[in-house]
């Protein structure tokens, strides 16, 4: 018995991880370094448009790699997580817009314009201490984990599963869709939040700021990844994983089912709500059509094509599929959306463990090993 | 002999509002012999009666088989005493004091019940150690589950267990490899790594050849004693060789009781076998 399996040294048996971190670690400091030293003529200089592109996918993939903690480890097939990363995105506007200031159209040093607009007097209580952004910052991860545990509570307890339970996530993010077009509800109806001038006193247009938003973003993912592959290697994410397999099993040895989805679902809804909090700053608006059933959706695409149950094909899988978005939708516009179709079909046909399964497929080809039996469970 | 005939009532604690009385876990009070009994239960779907009335006791430390035709309620009666199916009548206790119809299924598993499906339920994508790692009697709230280690005690246990079973050498194999026989015998182990009092084992032997009976067969006979084991099975041979006694149910209530002999020249046994 020389060898143990649960060994939590993360990175030890971790090929894919270790790769994955070292591009990550690589990139955070590269780009910098080319977007800030290298003179904006030569042609090794990294435009800041692009560092900004970069760092919106980097905080994708810690969406994806959330949706992938419930997905493809515990087969919670939710459809509604967009919802979080939206959520922790307007808890991150309301810190940009009270940085506004008097700077806004109206010159109101309480007010957003919006609610200006509105015919509003005072700030409503729910806008109470945005300004600072200590108290922001602990709502980007309490919203949405409060959101989560509430609803998870409600639809776990019922055991309510399978497409049931994807149904009713996407109710979920499209009720939010409705109220927050909503002007009564005060985030801006329609337009969302914009116009953000700068955060934590730096301006938000300027090179550095936009720079070490992207570095921070990498970070962030870095953290993610690490937080996520020491729980799925923990005694609990074996537990997650047999849930997934097994539900009944799972509950007949003595584990309460309901507690562990619970925890998953509130965890991965807290790091949704981060990298939304990651992505408003870099994009600059945050709207409710973030809360689009069709973003969950294509966030679930992202997933499927990266790779279920790795973490890192998750990530990988927001990077392609967004880049091949931010291509297509220049080049082509009209075909975008067929395209995506396209993508999805064929990977649950032909790769259904993504572009991740595909390569070990082939690495175990070209080594001439069989292929293993066990094969995952397919939602 | 009636649970509630034996109750020693003026030691009973009682709940202030229901007058029931409380849970008390990890108490198993078998002093009057029973370890689990059902009483009266009844148990419908959809105006079909899966469990009509039905009344059974397990001794503590007994090897009991319980047999029947399809749709006698045999796997109705397991779930009703794991906590899956809620009786509509009747009781059904752990020891004395443990109500089992208000309890869910992780506390019963908490108890001292385990239990083995009708369809080997292993977790394929884990190895055989972590299939029995998960089952083992611990910590099984999140946080501890989280932050658990195996200690040399617990790893011990585990080897002991792989051994009994007999797939020391699979060690490291997903379970998903094994063969059917070898998933049957994994779920056992499963279910001895919880340390239980009762073993539930719903047809441990569907699908094994001969040899693989013979050992099962043994094994389930070496844990009697130690653990009461309830095995239902169709394979008469099996049951003949393992039973000290044996429950006929038919129709959702027991229709003959006694050793294998007795129930097979049972008259309303055979009529119900052989047909009318």
């Amino acid at each position: 018995m020389a060898r143990q399996p649960f060994i939590v040294d993360f990175l030890k048996n971790d090929k894919g991880g270790k790769i994955f971190v070292s591009i990550l670690l690589v990139t955070m400091f590269v780009v910098p370094a080319l977007n800030l030293l290298v003179p904006a003529d030569s042609f090794f200089h990294v435009p800041t448009y692009t560092v900004t592109l970069l760092g919106k996918y980097l905080s994708y993939a810690m969406l994806a790699i959330a949706l992938d903690l419930v997905w493809g480890y515990c087969g919670i097939l939710s459809l509604g997580h967009a919802a979080f990363f939206a959520l922790g995105g307007y808890a991150m506007g309301m810190y940009l817009m009270r940085q506004i200031g008097d700077r806004g159209v109206y010159g109101n040093t309480e007010l957003p314009d919006f609610m200006v607009f509105l015919n509003w007097t005072e700030l409503p209580w729910y806008w109470q201490g945005f300004d600072m952004f200590w108290f922001a910052m602990i709502m980007v991860i309490l919203v949405p984990g409060l959101l989560a545990l509430v609803f998870g509570w409600l639809a776990f307890r019922a055991r309510v599963t399978g497409v049931y339970l994807s149904i009713i996530t996407q109710a979920l993010t499209y009720a939010l869709l409705l109220a927050f077009f909503m002007n009564e509800l005060g985030f801006g109806g329609n337009n969302g939040l914009t116009d953000f001038k700068d955060i934590l006193g730096y301006d938000l247009q300027a090179d550095t700021t936009r720079v070490s938003l992207f570095f921070l973003s990498a970070l962030f993912l870095i953290l993610t990844y690490f937080l996520c592959r020491f729980i799925i290697t923990s005694k609990l994410g074996r537990v997650v994983v047999a849930i997934r397999d097994a539900e009944d099993r799972t509950r007949f040895i003595g584990y309460k089912v309901e507690s562990f989805k619970l925890w998953i679902f509130v965890l991965s809804a807290m790091i949704a709500g981060v990298a939304g909090a990651l992505f408003v700053p870099q994009v600059g608006i945050i709207n409710p059509g973030e809360f689009s059933p069709l973003n969950s959706i294509e966030l679930v695409v992202w997933v499927a094509i990266g790779g279920r149950a790795t973490l890192y094909g998750a990530a990988l899988g927001a990077v392609i599929v967004n880049y091949s978005k931010s291509y297509l939708t220049a080049a082509f516009p009209e075909v975008w959306l067929f395209a995506l179709g396209g993508l999805f079909l064929l990977v649950t046909i032909f790769m259904p463990k993504g572009v991740i399964g595909l390569w070990n497929q082939m690495r175990l080809k070209l080594q001439g090993k069989k292929q293993p039996i066990a094969e995952n469970k397919i939602e | 002999m009636r649970r509630d005939k034996v109750f020693d009532f003026v030691e009973q604690k009682r709940l202030p509002f229901s007058g029931r009385r409380t849970v008390i876990p990890g108490e198993i009070d078998v002093t009057h012999g029973p370890i689990l009994y059902l009483e009266n239960i009844s148990v419908s779907f959809d105006g079909f009666k899966a469990l009509n009335d039905l009344t059974l006791y397990i001794n503590d430390g007994e090897l009991r088989c319980i047999i029947g035709p399809n749709g006698a309620g045999k796997t109705t009666m397991m779930d009703v005493i794991t906590g899956k199916t809620r009786p509509d009548t009747g009781s059904a206790y752990f020891g004395q004091t443990m109500d089992l119809t208000r309890m869910s299924e992780y506390q019963i598993a908490h108890a001292g019940i385990g239990r083995k499906f009708q369809k080997p339920t292993i977790f394929p994508q884990h190895t055989i150690f972590e299939n029995l790692e998960l089952a083992m009697a611990a910590d099984k709230r999140v946080w501890p589950t989280l932050f658990a280690k195996i200690n040399t005690a617990q790893h011990e246990k585990i080897i002991e267990v792989m051994d009994t079973i007999g797939l020391t050498e699979l060690c490291y194999e997903r379970a998903a490899q094994l063969s059917h026989g070898q998933k049957q015998w994994l779920e056992i182990g499963m279910l001895l790594m919880q340390n239980p009092r009762v073993l539930l084992v719903d047809e441990p032997v569907a699908g094994m050849t001969h040899q693989e009976m013979d050992k099962t067969a043994e094994l389930l006979k070496s844990l009697a004693g130690k653990h009461s084991v309830v095995v239902v099975e169709h394979d008469m041979d099996f049951v003949r060789s393992i039973a000290s006694t044996v429950t006929v149910l038919h129709e959702g209530s027991v229709l003959a009781e006694g050793t294998m002999d007795e129930v097979q020249n049972n008259p309303k046994v055979i009529e119900v076998y052989l047909g009318e």
